[in-house]
């Protein structure tokens, strides 16, 4: 193990690293404590400058309250909500499908369909922007939750099926020739062998995917123009245009829009960091 | 076994999907996800590129000029410093993986409590960059941010850096660099986990401690998790866009735009949609290359 383990070095070293770990930690998260402690001030508290000490009264209940009973907060959530959860389904459905018959057919092309997705992935958004955006208003999904439902599915489809086809990929072939010698339909090979199998890469994928589209901004800008279909990354933004200088009221809706997939990643830990770490071991 | 007997349906219909079937099973998994991808993805880069050669706000006919918008482009001044903040952006997201790496070192150990200190950690990644963008945006507030707190109480002026045309690309790279640095933790973390512990062993019993040791040994078997961390680092600085919108919308005065966002503001509000085509282009082209090596590297890993 690289460095050395500490605790084979004593207990004031032991102690010395916790304390240092400690700092650390206190100086990394000193923007995301600032925020919460922001979100329970009064507006007193702000205007005379007091924003980095003790508040001088506790309004987490007026605060978070002001956030949902007057601005549409809690329309933004369920937006996310409707986009996300679809999204997450549709794109690992596909994306499941596509990773087999890539992991496990040759057929010409095989690679280049491949290599495909995976270029996908990283190019710039601004070079889909304005066709994307014009394909959604010719198909009457422009402002709605569809429009960025068909987006992020097509696009997400694309890491998905790298990231399932590697999956797939590492599966022994003696099990799909077995089951072909039994007879098995192709169909049935892929429902009944591999999916089973591929449970903990959906959930991999499920918890990226979510987090990844639940913070998407750019596409939440450009394909959203109405309350009635922003996500709450933009309608964050519209509000803070709104408020001004009322930060509690921003970080109180702030800490909101980040709520639901900062719980995921605490109780889904495990799967994230496998998913997003996917290749990084391997050569 | 007997019921295939008794019911004789369609068998000339069964028989050809039966034979073809191992051509037929992986052409039907593959179309839906392919479609999607042709039709929001593939499609929409061919038709950015046809956009770019003509004169259009949108709504009316699209005028073709041939290369106009490019000759415009490269005599922008503003395209340049869109692009030298990308370079800016790009060369100093770099710090990304070397601090990923020295953090993931500090923390790699195996006491009571680590596994929450590295969840902790990794925090800053799972949120949105609208609200790291909003909390960057306070800290250097000049009437309410810390970090003018900070500066008064060393006895230092307060300074805007939102403000500054010339702090400005700088100060929103230092809130990038806040969740990149935890992602690039996170795969050296993993890369650190999977070091392989008997060479470790061997390279001490030889004496070799220290930094010789992470150098010669820990460092050329993270070379996966240098080799992701490397490229998500590029690609994100290459398409810088959040943050920018967040907290400068390219001001003051553009110093702060960069070429994702510059499209954008062409496309969106000048209703340029040939010109930010364009923009786009480059952008891609750009891009490109870096994706074109680590799709290269990635193949040729798989050949092996």
């Amino acid at each position: 193990m690289f460095p050395a383990p500490i605790h084979t070095k004593g207990a004031w070293t032991v102690m010395s690293y916790r304390v240092a770990v400690i700092i650390a930690l206190g100086l990394w998260l000193i923007p995301l404590m600032a925020i919460a402690l922001t979100s329970v001030r009064s507006l007193e508290d702000i205007n005379k400058g007091n924003l980095w000490g003790w508040p001088s009264k506790f309004l987490l209940i007026e605060n978070y309250s002001a956030v949902f009973t007057t601005t549409p907060m809690a329309t933004f959530l369920l937006n996310s909500i409707l986009i996300t959860v679809p999204t997450v389904i549709g794109s690992i459905a596909l994306a499941a499908m596509a990773g087999f018959a890539l992991a496990k057919y040759k057929f010409r092309g095989n690679v280049l369909l491949f290599a495909m997705f995976i270029a996908g992935n990283f190019i710039p958004f601004q070079i889909l922007m304005i066709p994307v955006r014009d394909l959604t208003i010719s198909l009457g999904m422009y402002d709605t939750i569809w429009g960025l439902i068909a987006f992020h599915v097509a696009f997400q489809s694309g890491f998905c099926t790298l990231f399932m086809r590697n999956f797939i990929k590492a599966l022994p072939d003696a099990l799909i020739e077995a089951a072909r010698m039994e007879g098995v339909s192709e169909i049935n090979i892929f429902f009944r062998i591999i999916l089973p199998l591929v449970r903990p890469a959906l959930a991999a994928l499920s918890v990226l995917i979510f987090t990844f589209v639940w913070n998407d901004y750019f596409w939440a800008l450009v394909l959203a123009q109405t309350d009635a279909a922003r996500p709450v990354t933009a309608g964050l933004q519209s509000l803070k245009g709104m408020w001004v200088s009322s930060w509690q009221l921003i970080s109180a809706g702030s800490i909101v829009a980040a709520l639901l997939p900062v719980s995921i990643f605490f109780l889904m830990q495990r799967h994230f960091i496998a998913g997003l770490t996917l290749g990084a071991t391997k050569e | 076994m007997s019921s295939s007997l008794s019911l004789p349906r369609a068998p000339q219909r069964r028989s050809l999907w039966r034979r073809h079937e191992k051509t037929l099973a992986p052409l039907l998994f593959l179309t839906p996800a392919l479609l999607a991808f042709c039709l929001f993805v593939v499609w929409p880069i061919l038709s950015s590129v046809w956009i770019s050669f003509h004169e259009w706000d949108g709504l009316s006919p699209k005028v073709f000029i041939g290369l106009d918008n490019y000759r415009e482009l490269f005599s922008d001044d503003k395209f340049y410093v869109a692009l030298s903040n990308n370079i800016k952006w790009l060369v100093l997201y770099l710090l990304a993986p070397v601090g990923g790496l020295m953090l993931a070192l500090f923390l790699n150990q195996q006491l009571r409590g680590m596994r929450l200190v590295k969840a902790l950690f990794f925090f800053p990644f799972v949120i949105s960059q609208v609200v790291v963008g909003v909390i960057f945006s306070w800290f250097y507030d000049p009437n309410f941010g810390l970090l003018n707190v900070v500066l008064n109480a060393v006895g230092l002026p307060g300074i805007a850096p939102l403000g500054d045309e010339h702090m400005v690309t700088y100060a929103i790279i230092v809130a990038g660099l806040w969740p990149q640095i935890a992602y690039c933790m996170i795969l050296y973390l993993t890369g650190l986990n999977n070091v392989n512990p008997e060479l470790v062993e061997a390279a001490r019993m030889d004496g070799c401690k220290g930094f010789p040791l992470f150098w010669n040994i820990i460092l050329p078997q993270l070379r996966p998790a240098t080799f992701i961390a490397v490229v998500v680092t590029v690609i994100g600085a290459l398409r810088s866009f959040d943050l920018v919108a967040i907290m400068t919308n390219g001001g003051p005065y553009d110093s702060s735009t960069v070429l994702g966002y510059f499209m954008y503001e062409q496309a969106i509000f000048a209703y340029r949609m040939g010109y930010g085509a364009a923009i786009a282009t480059v952008l891609f082209l750009i891009m490109d290359v870096y994706i074109a090596f680590f799709l290269v590297s990635m193949l040729r890993k798989e050949a092996e």
